[in-house]
């Protein structure tokens, strides 16, 4: 597939040096055109369209652009769109599966772990991330995976809560 | 046979009913300002100037415009030749949109670039190059009244030195009084430091001119849409009638989101000279630079007392500092905020309150930061104050505080700065905290790790908070009055659609109003679709801050939906074929009174009103309420807060914290507590990490996320909270008051006073926000307050 990026206008698209890369983005295979600084969160957003991952500082403190690069969690606003080049990148629109939710967006909702929703994305990345290696984290250790994702509304309390939730709910399912 | 309904199954008051807003967002599915894409979108973005006070002797932007993709370079000289260069704050000051004579503070706008793609803007602003002879800085109110002080707004005539405004409140001549015949006098002098409200997606505005329909759509990040339509008016000169501004998803407001920024303002004008849509999205930095800060205030205070403990008297000066524009977002009467709403749970005989309002080169703001107008600068005072005496007097915190209270049967209490306390009941809320943090035993405790070489500490902060602006006599803002609206449309299905004139930032207003609905009409929560944040469709409102939403559009969702059912009663009354007076009403049904059995519903009403109307009355089931609140609405709280100091390094941990609130009736338990443990945390925040100072060259220390600190689930501590005391507020329609403020408000007292309770047997009085590790240990060390206003130190 060809990205289709904003016109830069006739000049500059000779100007301008790009890269082909080919990728996955949540299971499917991609190639697209890209400036060599484009950051891996803009080829997200505005490249393919999936504005669920949101970038709040874009200086890799608050965690709001966080992606699973090759299944590890990433700040994509610090990654360039090249370096993920013959990698597969997830975002949080693959969370859900066709007809039902992710134990994690469950649990987010079901224990009020978001208020205005900019975090959420970011902060369930890093949460699936977390119970892929650790399926029966400790609040502390829930609470150190996510110290790198900023959340301005909940006071982090509820969020845990949605983190352990799902947990539960992911090993009640793989004893069942 | 149709029965009264369940009201806690159906999705009424005090049913913790999961948000309606979050399948949207867990799916990343929101709307959020950035994620809107129009065809044909430019990109802008905004150069600013990386010193504090300087004239501008040139701008070039020659090398800018070479650069393929550029669109348009404005600067303040473009928008002077427009009339456009200044606009009107929100306090009745001006602000530049783009320099033109002079900058004034470190980030401010001096010119933007529009372009095909936001990096080629990016890289068009670092082409431009201006030309800056600096000037002197100002960066406190002392520097800005001191005789040689240099005028920074030199731009407007009158204005002979940085004074804005001086402002007074309460008995002088009484205060005196009560102050002659104190037995003991006790004295507090603090710095409440710069802080941002720093939501977490900073701001932004699409604007799209259609020049064959001459209309201006704006989407953009704004708690008050109806306001800024009214501003964008004004400013761009534009019919009203042809600006509709849309508020999509929030990504958090807390306040920073109210004003008007001169970002919005440039992609509307470029969107009208372009004839294309302009998005505009601000980077980090940018926010945290230019965008409304909060606080910044210097409180001298004294308080006149007896020697028993009873408060005689208290009076209080402050100093705040508002940055180069006078920008405050607050009622146009009070030009301090609220901040005489100090003291106003204890029974104070007199009090006097004088505020002066400087410039300085720092950014302009003065937003109402999860407060509702300076109340959380009045509540610390308040707070720390009255630690402060009751150790001069040698009394017990909590005994000092109890005495001192409003008593339960005192309601409604008339302040000695005027408010009228609607209810509370303080005493009971102190007691379910202080035993939920084991108080009896603590000092005890305390006094067994001093022996130990530990410094334990605990601190009590209570806080009564005036929310609900306003009542239309005392509160405007630019003249027009604070009241709020909801308009609701019932479908002839009974599934209905509710509009306010409030905005929603993830406060759950999608979840909650439709509660107030299920409430007053019976009709499941489930039916009831809620919209807000679009001017062409959402009746006239003040939007979402201070606490406004359930006080003002709340009570307004309550009223509309009696309105609703005013009407239903008609038509159950033609249905029943009874006479109006013979029809009873319970939760969803009317039914005749010496028949029960023989009833209707609220939906076969509905259906009656577009298919059955008795003869003569108007078809539909819609209608809208403006509501005008009678008075505030005054939550209370109780926050108590354990801590552990480390006398080696300064570094303090929470051992425990306890919250007691009484917001009244709680529409939605879930959504409350979610509420108090955000506020919380910003409360912790203020206190332990999270400031903005400036260094003496204004240079702006907090301006990205490294320097300007936000705690992470890490660090945040866990908080106890408490709902066993509710008082319902005598005149809101449902008996609520508000919560989306309180933790933030009362909590950061908590906090520091336990810290300083932990050390004061050192002969330290006080420690100035936020609680470095730095500032506590040098306190601890040599036994000495610590100031923190800016400049910072060159040590620091
Ligand atoms: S946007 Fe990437 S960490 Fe904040
Ligand atoms: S829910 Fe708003 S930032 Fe986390």
């Amino acid at each position: 597939m060809t990205i289709v990026y904003d016109d830069l206008g006739d000049e500059a698209t000779e100007q301008v040096p790009t890269r082909r890369i080919a990728f996955t983005i949540n299971g499917r295979k991609k190639i697209a055109e890209v400036e060599p600084r484009l950051l891996l969160a803009h080829l997200i957003r505005r490249g393919l369209g999936l504005t669920g991952t949101h970038m709040g500082c874009d200086t890799t403190n608050c965690g709001a652009c966080t992606v699973l690069v090759d299944g590890r969690p990433v700040k994509s606003c610090t990654m360039l769109a090249v370096q993920v080049d013959g990698r597969a990148v997830a975002t949080v629109e693959s969370l859900a599966g066709p007809s039902e939710l992710h134990p994690l967006q469950e649990g987010f909702r079901a224990e009020h772990g978001l208020q205005c929703g900019f975090c959420t994305p970011g902060m369930m990345m890093a949460a699936s991330a977390l119970l892929a290696e650790n399926p029966s984290p400790t609040e502390d250790e829930v609470r150190w995976a996510l110290s790198g994702n900023l959340c301005r509304c909940t006071g982090y309390q509820n969020i845990v809560k949605s983190v352990l939730w799902a947990a539960e709910k992911l090993r009640s399912a793989s004893a069942g | 046979m149709s029965q009264a309904l369940d009201e806690v199954k159906i999705g009424g008051l005090g049913a913790s009913r999961k948000r309606v807003e979050d399948e949207r967002f867990i799916r990343g599915r929101g709307n959020y300002t950035d994620d809107i894409t129009l065809p044909g979108m430019l990109h802008m973005e905004i150069l600013r100037s990386p010193v504090a006070h300087a004239r501008i002797r040139s701008i070039d932007v020659s090398r800018a415009w070479e650069i393929p993709g550029v669109r348009l370079v404005l600067t303040g000289e473009m928008l002077a030749s427009r009339n456009l260069a200044w606009m009107p704050t929100l306090s009745y000051d001006t602000q530049a949109v783009l320099a033109t004579d002079k900058v004034r503070f470190q980030g401010q706008e001096v010119a933007c670039v529009i372009a095909d793609d936001p990096y080629i803007a990016k890289d068009a602003c670092e082409a431009i190059e201006v030309d800056y002879e600096q000037l002197p800085v100002i960066v406190n109110p002392a520097q800005a009244v001191a005789p040689d002080a240099p005028v920074i707004r030199d731009d407007k005539e009158n204005q002979p030195d940085n004074v804005i405004f001086t402002w007074e409140v309460g008995d002088r001549a009484g205060t005196d009084r009560a102050f002659e015949q104190a037995d003991v006098i006790s004295r507090l002098r603090l710095h409440y430091p710069r802080s941002h409200p720093s939501p977490i997606e900073c701001c932004g505005s699409i604007a799209d001119f259609n020049r064959a329909t001459s209309k201006l759509t704006v989407y953009m990040t704004t708690q008050a849409p109806h306001i800024i339509r009214a501003a964008v008016a004004m400013v761009a000169e534009l019919p009203e009638h042809m600006i509709r501004i849309v508020s999509p998803d929030i990504g958090g407001g807390f306040g920073n989101k109210v004003p008007v920024y001169p970002g919005y303002v440039c992609s509307i004008l470029a969107s009208i000279l372009l004839e294309r849509p302009v998005k505009w999205i601000e980077d980090k930095s940018g926010n945290l630079i230019s965008t409304g800060f909060a606080r910044d205030m210097y409180l001298d205070g004294e308080m006149a007392l007896r020697r028993d403990g009873k408060i005689l008297g208290v009076r209080i000066h402050a100093d705040s500092d508002h940055g180069a524009f006078f920008s405050d977002a607050q009622p146009s009467k009070f030009k301090i905020g609220l901040l005489h709403s100090t003291f106003a749970c204890y029974d104070v005989p007199a009090a006097h309150l004088t505020a002066r309002g400087t410039y300085s080169n720092k950014a302009p703001g003065g937003v109402a930061y999860r407060c509702s107008f300076r109340v959380t600068e009045a509540m610390f005072f308040q707070e720390r104050m009255i630690q402060a005496a009751a150790t001069d007097l040698g009394m017990d915190q909590a005994a000092f505080r109890r005495m001192n209270f409003v008593p339960d049967d005192a309601f409604p209490h008339r302040t000695p700065f005027g408010f009228l306390l609607d209810s509370g009941q303080y005493a009971k809320c102190l007691d379910v905290g202080l035993k939920a943090i084991g108080y009896d035993d603590f000092r005890a405790r305390q006094e067994e790790a001093r022996q130990r070489g530990r410094l334990l500490g605990l601190g009590i902060s209570t806080m009564t908070e005036p929310l609900g602006a306003g009542n239309s006599r005392e509160f405007d803002i630019l003249g027009i009055k604070m009241f709020d609206s909801a308009e609701l449309k019932v479908h002839m299905t009974g599934k209905a659609i509710l509009r306010t004139g409030a905005k929603t930032q993830g406060q759950g207003h999608e979840t909650t109003w439709a509660q107030i609905v299920a409430h007053e009409l019976g009709i499941p929560a489930d039916d009831v679709v809620v919209e807000e944040g679009d001017t062409d469709t959402a009746p006239f409102g003040m939007g979402t801050y201070a606490s406004r939403s359930t006080p003002v559009a709340g009570a307004a969702v309550a009223m509309v939906s009696r309105k609703i059912r005013a009407k239903a009663r008609k038509l159950a009354a033609h249905l029943l074929e009874v006479s109006e007076e013979d029809v009873e009403w319970e939760l969803g049904r009317f039914y005749v009174r010496s028949a029960p059995d023989r009833g209707v519903t609220i939906q076969e009403c509905a259906l009656a009103a577009y298919s059955n109307m008795p003869d003569g009355m108007e078809p539909g089931l819609e209608n809208t309420a403006y509501y005008d609140p009678p008075n505030l609405t005054w939550p209370f709280a109780v926050y108590i807060v354990t801590v552990e100091v480390d006398p080696e390094t300064g570094v303090w941990d929470v051992t425990n914290m306890v919250a007691v609130d009484d917001c009244g009736v709680r529409i939605n338990p879930m959504i409350v507590e979610g509420q108090i443990m955000g506020g919380l945390t910003e409360a912790y925040a203020m206190a332990n990490m999270q400031f903005i100072t400036f260094d003496a060259e204004g240079n702006c220390i907090g301006s990205n996320y490294m320097d300007y600190l936000l705690p992470s689930a890490w660090e945040t501590p866990g908080f106890e909270l408490h709902s066993e005391v509710v008082t319902p507020s005598p005149h809101h329609p449902i008996g609520a008051k508000g919560i989306g403020e309180c933790a933030a408000v009362g909590g950061p007292a908590a906090f520091v006073n336990a810290v300083l309770d932990a050390i004061s047997h050192l002969g330290v009085r006080n420690i100035d926000m936020p609680l470095l590790p730095d500032r506590v240990w040098e306190a601890i060390t040599y036994r000495r307050d610590v100031s923190g206003a800016p400049p910072v130190r060159s040590d620091d």
